[in-house]
């Protein structure tokens, strides 16, 4: 009863996600037609030819364990190392810092024995476009991978996958020298106007920047486009893994096609969905080279307006790289650098209370 | 409510593939009719082109005419969705919505027909587990989701949610192969029960079953893998299990098949 045509599709694909969903992958294979059972026959040899072979069976899977072990710990004892030297590197500078860390718009460095610096703006600049990123790419994303899983045919989608996928191949820079030098002038009209008519919203008030070109709301399109294949594809991988029977219980209710989305791909899509934006947002909140391309720096601080300009924590740091000779005002960039490192930490955490443990990346 | 159906040379494709052939046949309002049959006759294809589920799978088409008290479910006017809001069905694998709760589930198709009013939702979602003998067990626990559910639960979870819209139809296919002895027979209860005011059709590859649920039997057969399933005779339950008309149906019932 099962179409054996759209069989393949659904497999090949829970095999290469099988840790985002186990509880969810029997269920997808287990199936009462010919060839799923063929396939569950196969898969359940290797164990046994396993079994024949205890003794080395036993030793392979002490040394199998012991190496994913160590490999694991290694992960681990980098993160917690690149962590220490961070704070380590930080602590002096934050200790001679005269202004305070969190709340100062400034961030002078160039006299060592008067470090006035804060993150205030940084944080500011950071998360707002990283924040318009996704509010502009997550839905776009959704709506690219229901279009390509619920609308499309396979023979059409796989292309136009491929094409989304490409996107995620053009270097940062590309699409730093494109978001200034094409997309800034390109939207200048729609930022006068969302100012002009909506300037009363804190976001779209004016900014600190005498120009409406190269601010936060240039940057933050800029940072979609380059979230937008992440996001997209993992979405249309885990909505493409709905159930067939999920998707037949609604279809037999009947349900149209935006009805089935509801009732069967969106609550089986919905926390690998989420998880894909988190990945997007820490795509977003660590790019560098675009970012310090496209949003102007800015003189006065922050009027937490989309039409700032500043620096994000990352850019920041890149801006200043050539300058890193003496130890304290390097500590201070280190510092910044250390909020960003947590930043994205947090995130990562919370995709994955978000997501039910069911990130992958 | 129960209404009749008749298939007149139905012919069914997957693609170039085709997989039954010539299939006539009348299930009168109010009875269970079981299709029986070799696994690759057909016998789920042919369910699923009644509820016009069928066309969901791309390449997949029928010819002939599927009749609905008269009125073709195939017509040029008249839409796949709409059919299926009357003709219920419910599936080998219990598939009820797993983050949904129960009551959800239940209501999920009057909610598709535009169903808001809860008194009305509540009322029918608690005839509906009654009917699909459920209700005691559930009743605590309408908030909790739908999955949670043993597989048996789940199952006749599924047959309350079909029932719920008041279906003029009734497919099953394969009810209660995912299922132990005892939720077995609380399914095959059900349907005696449901035919009193449903039309069924059920799939099954238990002649017992079908011998004990349906009031006329169809068996179904394929000369040979590749070639498509055709509908050997259909008659009464009684007849086909003691006297069939044919040879290849005795043969299949006495297990003489192959
Ligand atoms: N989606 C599909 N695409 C192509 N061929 C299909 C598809 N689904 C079923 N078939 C083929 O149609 C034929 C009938 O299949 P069907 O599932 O109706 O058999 P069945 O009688 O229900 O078998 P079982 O008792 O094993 O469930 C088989 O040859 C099968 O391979
Ligand atoms: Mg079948």
């Amino acid at each position: 009863m099962t179409p054996d045509g759209d069989e393949a599709d659904p497999n090949t694909v829970s095999e290469r996600t099988t840790q985002r969903a186990p509880s969810d992958d029997p269920e997808t294979r287990d199936r009462p037609s010919g060839s799923a059972t063929m396939a569950s026959v196969t898969e359940t040899k290797p164990p046994s030819t396993g079994s024949s072979r205890t003794t080395s069976g036993g030793v392979g899977e002490r040394v199998f364990r012991g190496l994913t072990t160590g490999s694991g710990l290694v992960v681990v004892a980098a993160i917690a190392l690149i962590g220490l030297f961070l704070v380590v590197q930080a602590v002096p500078s934050l200790l001679a810092n005269n202004a305070n860390f969190l709340t100062s718009p400034d961030f002078n460095t160039s006299d060592a024995g008067n470090l006035r610096f804060g993150i205030r703006d940084l944080l500011a600049v950071t998360l707002l476009s990283s924040l318009m990123a996704l509010a502009i790419a997550m839905p776009i994303g959704m709506g690219i991978a229901l279009f390509l899983t619920q609308y499309t045919p396979a023979r059409l989608a796989r292309p136009f996958s491929y094409v989304i996928g490409l996107l995620a191949a053009v270097p940062s820079i590309v699409f730093g020298l494109w978001g200034i030098l094409v997309l800034a002038p390109a939207i200048e009209p729609i930022a006068q106007f969302l100012q002009t008519y909506l300037g009363w919203f804190f976001l779209f008030a004016p900014g600190n920047l005498p120009v409406l070109t190269g601010t936060i709301f240039t940057g933050g399109i800029v940072l979609a486009i380059m979230i937008l294949p992440i996001i997209t594809a993992t979405t249309r991988e885990v909505f493409a893994q709905t159930p067939r029977f999920q998707i037949e219980a609604a279809q037999a209710l009947g349900a149209t096609r935006w009805e089935v989305i509801r009732m069967a791909v969106l609550p089986y899509g919905r926390s690998g969905f989420i998880a894909a934006s988190m990945l997007g947002l820490g795509r977003a909140l660590g790019e560098t080279i675009a970012v310090l391309i496209v949003i102007r720096t800015a003189t006065s601080p922050s009027h937490l307006s989309l039409f700032d300009g500043g620096a994000t924590f990352a850019s920041k740091i890149a801006a200043a790289a050539s300058e890193f000779s003496q130890p304290l005002p390097t500590g201070a960039y280190i510092a910044a650098g250390l909020v960003l490192f947590v930043l994205t930490f947090v995130v990562n955490a919370l995709a994955r209370v978000v997501a039910g443990g069911k990130v992958n990346g | 409510m129960a209404k009749r159906l008749d298939l007149k040379d139905v012919d069914i494709y997957y693609g170039d593939f085709h997989a039954v052939q010539n299939v006539n046949l009348s299930v009168p309002p109010r009875s269970v009719t079981s299709f029986i049959g070799p696994s690759g006759c057909g016998k789920s294809t042919v369910l699923r082109t009644l509820n016009r589920m069928h066309e969901e799978i791309p390449g997949a088409r029928v010819e002939g005419q599927i009749q609905l008290d008269g009125e073709d479910i195939y017509a040029r006017g008249s839409d796949a969705v709409a059919v299926r809001r009357t003709i219920g069905m419910v599936f080998q694998r219990p598939n009820p919505f797993p983050t949904m709760s129960i009551r959800d589930n239940v209501v999920a198709g009057l909610k598709l027909q535009g169903v808001r009013d809860k008194k009305k939702l509540d009322e029918v979602c608690e005839a509906s587990l009654r009917g699909a003998n459920l209700w005691k067990e559930v009743s605590g626990r309408l908030d909790k989701p739908g999955g949670g559910l043993s597989g048996g639960q789940q199952q006749r979870l599924c047959i309350a949610r079909a029932i719920a819209v008041q279906p003029d139809v009734l497919l099953m296919d394969e009810p209660c192969s995912a299922l132990d002895p005892i939720s077995t027979l609380a399914i095959e209860d059900l349907i005696g029960d449901l035919k009193k005011d449903y039309t069924i059709v059920i799939v099954t590859h238990n002649m017992q079953q079908a011998a004990r649920v349906s009031d006329q039997t169809a068996f179904f057969n394929l000369e040979a893998t590749g070639k498509p399933g055709h509908l050997v005779e259909i008659d009464d339950t009684e007849k086909i299990f003691s006297n069939p008309t044919e040879r290849e149906t005795e043969d299949y019932i006495s297990g003489r098949f192959g």
